[in-house]
């Protein structure tokens, strides 16, 4: 009974107990134990992985009206593991000129970058690797790790698209991540704290409903940090071909590819943690642990699968347009979010916490409407601007 | 000798080999990657001293912003991104004694320090690091002053970068 309370502990109990029995100094068997709970939660993230490569060829099948991989196993489930086979018996080639090192360090990091920030997920109120006290900026500076990676890549691999695909997936990332740091202390401004954990004990109400701007925002800021459509223009594949991974071949790009989907996968882990209460679900988390887990992985899907449905719908942008709209438009309206929410939480912070949620859902209500007319009076203004030239045009011949 | 040692002595011998490296590298952009390994060692150190939040902004900051940015000057100054003149200059004796008496006086202040021996008090129950330096950078008794003057400094550094990037554009029209 008390494992299913706390699975993690009292295996580490277990382990540690089995170790002194053997013998084992206690500073080695801490660090052991320590050792296997990392291995075990890199495995489990990995064994995920091969199964987002089978949901991301279904969903965008049926999002392109066709039906994805379907001859391998039922539902094609096997066909990942075919492609794995296919990727690891493949020739790996490192390109002439190549900087040897740099150009395979890259996709080690690429996917360590990734797999780093599980350490802070807390998969239940007694799962997770370390409750940090800055989880907050501890997801970016895991970011920053990607970016490198991103950067050696395309440098590294002595390809001139490569190097453009780095440039510019590197010019995204540093602007959004602007964003993306406002959204993130707003959720931080309402509970009071930067830990994931608490974060997630603190939402009684969901900050979806407190903080629905800030939630779109993230999630915005999330795209573009991964990458992907309409944001990927690090690969787009009609101008510079594959962008920084195009001299990858076999495993190396496999790597590349595991670390961009299960970065799809983590992302949708953290809107749900910081917007949508991680693994709480109408007290469903109190029957157990395990279930609680369940409900963050299966949460964390449903944010994979909002970023895949923008992902295969949305066209790609201009990258002008899209720096723009960054740093003109989401910018200024995320420091503009978390102004309102410092002031609206510090104003009603001795009231019940049903005024607090309905003064909170007003001001994003507000922000909201204020956001719609002055996209409106811009609008108006461009048209304004740009017909009385296109109707000149037939007037003059 | 107990992990925490293990793991500092490790850490500084990595510090110091790629410190090193950065000035005696001739390939400009292994020397920024070489920068990085030393940032990220002393992050480790940071961490190592229970200053979790120092660590994470050094990473966010030095390895996010600088580092990246010491890259893409590289990458978009030089043609040939590999230094081919000497690597010191005639007076690398006066750099030396300099070096050398810093070290020597540092040593010889830390020679009488009482603090080696010492273990650190341990940080009590219910300590939360970041709570405390929050409260310290806008108590008026702490660090407010600083911090104001910090961040004016950076907004009219921010507002220079914007006024510098937008005479320029006006110019080439």
């Amino acid at each position: 009974m008390r494992f299913w309370a706390d699975p993690i502990n009292s295996s580490a109990q277990w382990m540690a107990g089995l170790l002194t029995s053997w013998g084992t100094p206690p500073w080695l068997s801490a660090l052991l134990i320590q050792f296997v709970g990392v291995l075990v939660l890199v495995s489990a993230m990995m064994v995920i992985d091969i199964l987002l490569v089978w949901v991301e060829r279904k969903v965008v099948a049926r999002f392109q009206d066709r039906l994805g991989p379907n001859r391998l196993g039922p539902f094609g489930l096997i066909q990942p593991f075919a492609d794995i086979i296919k990727l690891l018996i493949k020739e790996d080639i490192t390109p002439h000129g190549a900087d040897r090192v740099v150009y395979n360090l890259a996709p080690i990091l690429s996917l360590m970058s990734v797999l780093l920030l599980w350490a802070i997920v807390p998969l239940a109120p007694v799962i997770f690797g370390v409750d940090l006290n800055v989880g907050a900026l501890y997801i970016i500076a895991a970011g920053a790790i990607g970016t490198l990676a991103i950067i050696m890549a395309g440098w590294g691999s002595n390809n001139k698209y490569a190097l453009i695909g780095a440039f510019r997936q590197v010019a995204v990332l540093v602007s959004f991540e602007v964003p993306m740091i406002a959204t993130m202390l707003i959720p931080t401004i309402l509970a009071g704290s930067m830990g994931m954990n608490a974060i997630v004990q603190a939402q009684d109400i969901w900050y979806v409903v407190l903080a629905p701007m800030a939630a779109i925002i993230f999630l915005i800021a999330a795209i573009a940090e991964l990458g992907r459509s309409p944001f990927d223009l690090n690969e787009a594949e009609s101008e510079i071909v594959a962008g920084f991974h195009i001299e990858y071949t076999g495993m190396k790009f496999g790597l590349f590819y595991a670390g961009e989907l299960l970065h799809a996968f983590t992302f949708g882990g953290f809107w749900a943690i910081l917007f949508f209460g991680g693994y709480r679900f109408f007290g469903l988390e109190q029957l157990g642990p395990l279930v609680a887990a369940v409900v963050l992985l299966g949460k964390a899907l449903f944010g994979y699968w909002v970023i895949m449905w923008v992902r295969y719908t949305v066209m790609r942008v201009r990258i002008d347009h899209m720096l723009a709209f960054n740093w003109k438009f989401l910018t200024p309206l995320a420091f503009g979010l978390l102004l309102a929410t410092a002031l609206v939480n510090t104003l009603l912070r001795h009231s019940s916490a049903l005024i607090q949620a309905g003064g909170m859902l007003v001001t994003n209500l507000a922000a909201a409407a204020i956001v719609m007319e002055v996209l409106r009076r811009y609008g108006n203004r461009e048209r304004a601007r740009l017909e009385p030239s296109v109707r000149r045009v037939p007037t003059s011949q | 000798m107990n992990g925490t040692q293990l793991v500092f002595l490790g850490v500084g011998a990595v510090i110091l080999v790629s410190a090193v490296l950065v000035v005696t590298t001739r390939n400009l952009i292994h020397a920024a990657l070489w920068l990085i390994v030393t940032l990220f060692g002393v992050a480790i150190l940071y961490a190592l001293l229970n200053a979790g939040f120092l660590a994470v902004a050094q990473v966010v900051i030095y390895i996010g912003a600088i580092a990246i940015l010491f890259i893409f000057a590289v990458m978009l100054t030089s043609k040939e991104s590999r230094d081919r003149g000497p690597q010191h200059n005639q007076a690398w004796w006066l750099g030396a004694i300099v070096a050398a008496l810093t070290f020597g006086g540092l040593l010889w202040m830390l020679h009488g320090w009482s603090g080696f021996t010492k273990s650190a008090a341990g940080i009590p129950a219910g300590f939360d690091a970041v709570d405390a330096l929050g409260n310290a950078l806008v108590a008026p008794d702490a660090y407010v002053l600083p911090f104001e003057v910090a961040s004016v400094l950076l907004l009219a550094a921010l507002i220079g970068a914007v006024y510098v990037a937008f005479t320029r554009k006006q110019e080439s029209r």
